[in-house]
């Protein structure tokens, strides 16, 4: 049983530049905070969502039981980030299908829905929004930025945009840039949604239709790749769903692995938009901060001014360690203070999301260290 | 070796303000000690997770890595000094280890369980192998893979062109200077590279 957590919203009319030269205004953040900010201000820490989450980070919602947020695990009163302590902040990013504005609202200028019209955001963008919003919460530096994965990635980009603004990022289960192998995995994705014939180009809004089948396929593969070999063998193996016996048919669910994959999908696919699913995959295709300087990414990494925590987990194959490596190695070159944890656990990248003593142990004593800092004490 | 006096030993050759890494830096003490008595600054090396977590928690600078794979990461003469605090005995490359740390550091400080402390060799000589306070296991379950002494390591260096700076053991905190080889549990070397 987890807190009550209460969903909020806040309407920026002013229009924000994005990356591309586009803009979008009179914008909506859903967001949520929890605990209280201080007297001195000085003890917000920002959550980032990866790829299908949202600002709804921890807690449940009154009166619906199993609304827990989805790093409830590690967020709350007495929890690794302890709320009694810091004032989290978790914010659904532009683009997302979680209350904030994305392709399934209307332009502003033509009253139509954006559907693939919604302009592509990037990490970069993302994290201007969540700045803006910062500043009318009257939250000038954070304590601590957070994120796993894509969330990561946001963590480490606001070192970079807003040096003087972050104390301290904790960076999980992510990478400097993706490998052209995980951008593979997201064209993949992103083929089974445009290639489904209800998706009407990203305007099947219009036709009152959901490219469900692309939707499922995109998350299968998705799912895949978030899982190891050895803890997908572990759970499923061989199991077959019915009995002992094949079935000799070649559409059929026989394989319990096919029944997991094709609920995960058939799931994913009743709640997700299509046109966020390809928006949420680019950015991740484009975050590259090295990339400004040809590929340096210490370069890259020379303003940001935070200390950071990153964590990595050793099955983790869509984000592996190589790529958190590559991060602290940078950092390393910069003299800035860097702790890394490799967790082995056999859970893949899956692995951020769950309970393993170790990562959580890391995590706790590290914001254990800022709340002391925060007093004034020795980090 | 993580008891008071020996660690002020050897904070003591580490010169104020310096940049340290430190190859197995265990639960992190020393570059606590170092950060918080000699203004320091650097980074932990370890493999133990509940080493990584005391490190943490402590708030020293603690990356996760075996030093079996290298330190590939870090580049030439990075670290004003590098430590290899009771590490060397544990590593499989140790000469490899032993030329990296020459290659990070501007200096390398190595500190080892003597093998040649008399106590050991009297063991030997009575035909068992050494169990004492220093060297606490059994031979069928230590982790010292390397076992050494202290002029096994003078000719380490010598044959990988290290110049020692200064050499000593050390025996319940205390420097010893005379007969290091037979007198001292723990030697220590101070050395650069060419």
């Amino acid at each position: 049983m987890s807190f009550i957590a209460t969903p909020q919203s806040m309407h920026f009319a002013e229009a924000l530049r994005l990356q591309s030269g586009a803009s979008i205004r009179d914008y909506t953040l859903a967001y949520e905070t929890y605990g209280e900010l201080n007297a001195a201000r000085d003890n917000a820490v920002l959550v980032c969502h990866a790829l299908n989450a949202s600002h709804h980070v921890a807690g449940m919602y009154e009166g619906q039981p199993k609304s827990e947020g989805w790093w409830d695990n590690m967020i709350g009163p007495g929890k690794p980030l302890d709320t009694n302590r810091f004032f989290v902040i978790g914010i659904n990013n532009l683009g997302s299908c979680f209350g904030s504005t994305g392709p399934m609202h209307k332009h502003p200028d033509t009253g139509e829905v954006y559907g693939a019209d919604f302009p592509v955001v990037t990490v970069e963008d993302w994290v201007n929004a969540q700045a803006l919003l910062l500043d009318r919460l009257g939250v000038a530096q954070l304590a601590a930025v957070m994120g796993g994965s894509l969330g990561g990635m946001q963590a480490l980009s606001w070192t970079l945009q807003y040096p003087e603004r972050v104390r301290h990022a904790v960076v999980v289960a992510s990478a400097p840039n993706l490998t052209a192998e995980n951008i593979a995995f997201n064209e993949v994705a992103r083929r089974a949604i445009v290639t489904d014939p209800d998706f009407h180009g990203g305007h099947f809004y219009r036709h009152g239709v959901i490219p469900q089948r692309g939707l499922r396929i995109a998350r299968m593969i998705g799912h895949i790749t978030y899982l190891s070999d050895d803890v997908m063998n572990e759970k499923f193996g061989r199991q077959l769903r019915e009995g002992m016996d094949l079935k000799y048919s070649t559409q059929d669910i026989e394989f319990q692995i096919e029944s997991y994959l094709r609920y995960q999908g058939d799931k994913f696919s009743e709640y997700f938009d299509a046109n966020t699913y390809l928006l949420i995959t680019r950015a991740l295709d484009y975050f590259d901060p090295a990339r400004r300087h040809g590929g340096n990414l210490a370069q890259a990494l020379a303003v940001a001014r935070a200390k950071f925590l990153l964590v990595s987990f050793s099955t983790d194959w869509r984000f592996s360690p190589q790529l958190s490596r590559e991060i602290v190695q940078a950092l390393l070159e910069n003299r800035r203070d860097v702790s890394y944890a490799e967790i082995d656990a056999p859970h893949g990248h899956d692995a951020f999301l769950l309970d393993d003593a170790r990562y959580m142990g890391v995590v706790r004593s590290y914001f254990d260290s800022i709340a002391k800092e925060l007093q004034g004490g020795q980090p | 070796m993580s008891d008071h006096a020996t660690m002020q030993a050897i904070a003591r050759l580490v010169p104020e303000g310096s940049r340290v890494l430190d190859l197995g830096c265990g639960d992190g003490a020393l570059l606590d000690l170092l950060q918080r008595e000699r203004g320091c600054s650097g980074y932990g090396i370890e493999l133990a997770d509940a080493n990584v977590l005391a490190c943490v928690r402590r708030g020293v600078n603690v990356i996760q890595l075996n030093l079996d794979e290298g330190l590939a990461m870090f580049g030439d003469n990075s670290f004003d000094v590098v430590l290899q605090i009771d590490t060397l005995q544990h590593l499989r490359n140790a000469e490899v280890m032993l030329r990296e740390t020459a290659r990070v550091g501007q200096s390398g400080i190595v500190a080892f369980p003597n093998f040649a402390h008399w106590p050991n060799r009297l063991s030997v000589l009575r035909g068992r192998m050494p169990v004492t306070r220093r060297l606490p296991y059994q031979w069928y379950d230590t982790p010292n893979i390397r076992v050494g002494t202290y002029k096994d390591f003078e000719v380490l260096a010598y044959k990988n062109k290290l110049r020692i700076l200064d050499a000593f053991g050390l025996q319940d905190g205390r420097e010893v200077r005379w007969l290091p080889n037979a007198l001292a549990g723990t030697a220590v070397f101070r050395f650069e590279h060419d």
